[in-house]
């Protein structure tokens, strides 16, 4: 019967407390609770990042405007940041096309935040006491990105040669791609995703950071090491909880960034997507120094509620919408 | 050529992979937040019969498997060739050993099996799920032992061997599950 809720209403009522506890921890902690549009005139140009748009058509825009549904409230969030407002948080909707499956709908709930003065570091220890308080778990591990490639399959991924690594990424027979693939990020990603992941993070989370800089994404490239950026993920019980960044404040490096997706996206064949000027700009004023991060609800919940399916944990999926 | 994108990958989807007619019997995306997202595809190759688990890069497309399903009656064998027929147009096909593989053992005539083609060409054939035959071989049984122990082998008129109850008689006809190959009950005349 598809008008009747995905979740229980048991489970509704449970995500309803968690979502107030997680709003008690912010205001404990004087971050300011803000809300920024789900549409935008720009959007993101990550190469595996698909956006939903459509047309604003109304006074002053008769020709119609395209807009964007936000992928994560990550770019408005730093044009407030840039304004002068100091931590922020927020709980929005996000939304990702051809994103659906066991962790995945899209349109999904994001909890993003920014801590002026903070350092990826210190962000991964306040992410870390939010999933005590919501999870009941204990501390979380701390690993580099190279540490557990080198515990568990021998492989540094910072050697920065594809062929060191296509040739440990054909012992797990994955498919015909590994022959082939010419990014070095997709096999560090394949190997990632169904070597490292079933085994790291299972008794309690672990966070991993310093990603290679070809996957910095908005992070500060490490001054002290210029092969990593200060990114990172929370890991749990086989799933991706959170991804954080030292975030870039350098607005032409950003821009470069944007411009380089672009140059990707165009040799792969995907449309390229306008760039947010007011962003850069905003870049360009000033972002102060700070540490942000994005945690999908979602599944927070279905580890808080022991729940094996997204589905279990929405009111109204994709399918029932 | 049609051609089917990871998108459209579900259960029962038959397409070519690595040069084979296979069917996906299992899918799942994987999409890291930032990064390349994967399928985990359980599949298996129609020919050679191997179940794989392989990782495809989402947004690859594949060539879709001209894979189709009839049922007809099997008529005889030429030693070389298996031969059946639609019943309504009576249009006949040949399949070779390779095709109709350990299915010859339960082959009955006029018994409908499920031939798969591709590309017009028989690579499968799929006997009925019970079929019914004549015991042609089988030690006498002993008086008054009617159940339990471990029954004793048999053979059938088509040459298959199965374990059935010691009282089971030459010249009985027994009724036999194809997909598991065990008797099932003796067929009354």
């Amino acid at each position: 019967m598809n008008w009747q809720p995905n979740a229980s209403i048991e489970a509704l009522k449970k995500r309803g407390d968690i979502v107030r506890e997680i709003r008690e921890f912010f205001y404990q902690k004087n971050v300011l609770e803000v809300e920024t549009p789900a549409l935008s005139q720009a959007t993101v140009t990550d190469v595996h990042l698909h956006t939903f748009d459509t047309q604003f058509i109304g006074p002053g825009y008769a020709n119609g405007q395209r807009l964007y549904l936000q992928t994560s409230p990550e770019f408005h969030m730093k044009r407030l940041l840039c304004a002068g407002s100091g931590a922020i948080y927020q709980i929005a909707k996000s939304f990702r096309n051809e994103e659906s499956g066991r962790y995945h709908n899209p349109e999904f709930t994001m909890l993003e935040w920014y801590q002026p003065d903070y350092d990826h570091l210190q962000l991964i220890n306040e992410v870390d006491e939010l999933l005590q308080d919501v999870l009941k778990t204990d501390a979380c591990d701390i690993k580099t990105y190279q540490q557990v490639f080198v515990e568990h399959i021998g492989l540094d991924p910072l050697i920065g040669g594809i062929e060191q690594v296509r040739e440990i990424a054909l012992r797990y027979d994955f498919g015909d791609f590994v022959a082939t693939e010419t990014n070095i990020d997709t096999l560090l990603q394949c190997l990632f995703c169904f070597v490292i992941e079933p085994l790291i993070g299972l008794e309690k989370p672990i966070a991993i950071y310093n990603f290679p800089a070809s996957q910095a994404a908005l992070a500060k490239i490490d001054e002290s090491d210029n092969r990593v950026a200060q990114r990172f993920e929370f890991y749990y019980q086989g799933i991706e909880l959170a991804n954080g960044f030292h975030e870039l404040q350098d607005a032409q490096e950003q821009l470069s960034r944007f411009e380089h997706d672009n140059e990707t996206r165009k040799k792969e064949g995907l449309l390229s997507q306008p760039v947010d000027h007011n962003l850069i700009n905003a870049l360009t004023h000033g972002l102060p120094n700070c540490a942000g991060v994005a945690l999908g609800i979602d599944r927070l919940i279905m580890l808080a509620l022991n729940k094996k399916h997204i589905n279990d944990v929405l009111s109204f999926n994709v399918e029932r919408c | 050529m049609a051609t089917v994108s990871t998108n459209e990958f579900k259960n029962g989807l038959k397409l070519m992979f690595e040069g084979e007619p296979s069917v996906i019997l299992d899918n799942e995306t994987v999409k890291p937040g930032k990064g390349q997202a994967f399928n985990r595809v359980k599949i298996r190759k129609l020919i050679s019969g191997k179940v794989l688990e392989k990782t495809i890069k989402s947004g690859e497309s594949f060539e879709v498997a001209d894979i189709v399903e009839c049922s007809l009656a099997y008529l005889y064998s030429d030693g070389e060739f298996w031969h059946f027929m639609n019943n309504e147009t009576f249009e006949q096909l040949a399949a070779d050993a390779k095709a109709v593989a350990d299915a010859t053992k339960w082959l009955v005539e006029q018994d409908e099996c499920i031939i798969t083609l591709f590309n017009g060409a028989p690579i499968i054939v799929t006997p009925p799920n019970f079929v019914e035959l004549e015991v042609t071989e089988t030690d006498p049984g002993l008086k008054g032992d009617t159940a339990g122990t471990g029954g004793k082998p048999a053979t059938l008129s088509t040459g298959a061997v199965v374990r059935v109850p010691l009282f089971i008689q030459i010249g009985e006809v027994l009724k036999v599950d194809t997909r598991t190959g065990e008797y099932v009950s003796r067929v009354s005349k």
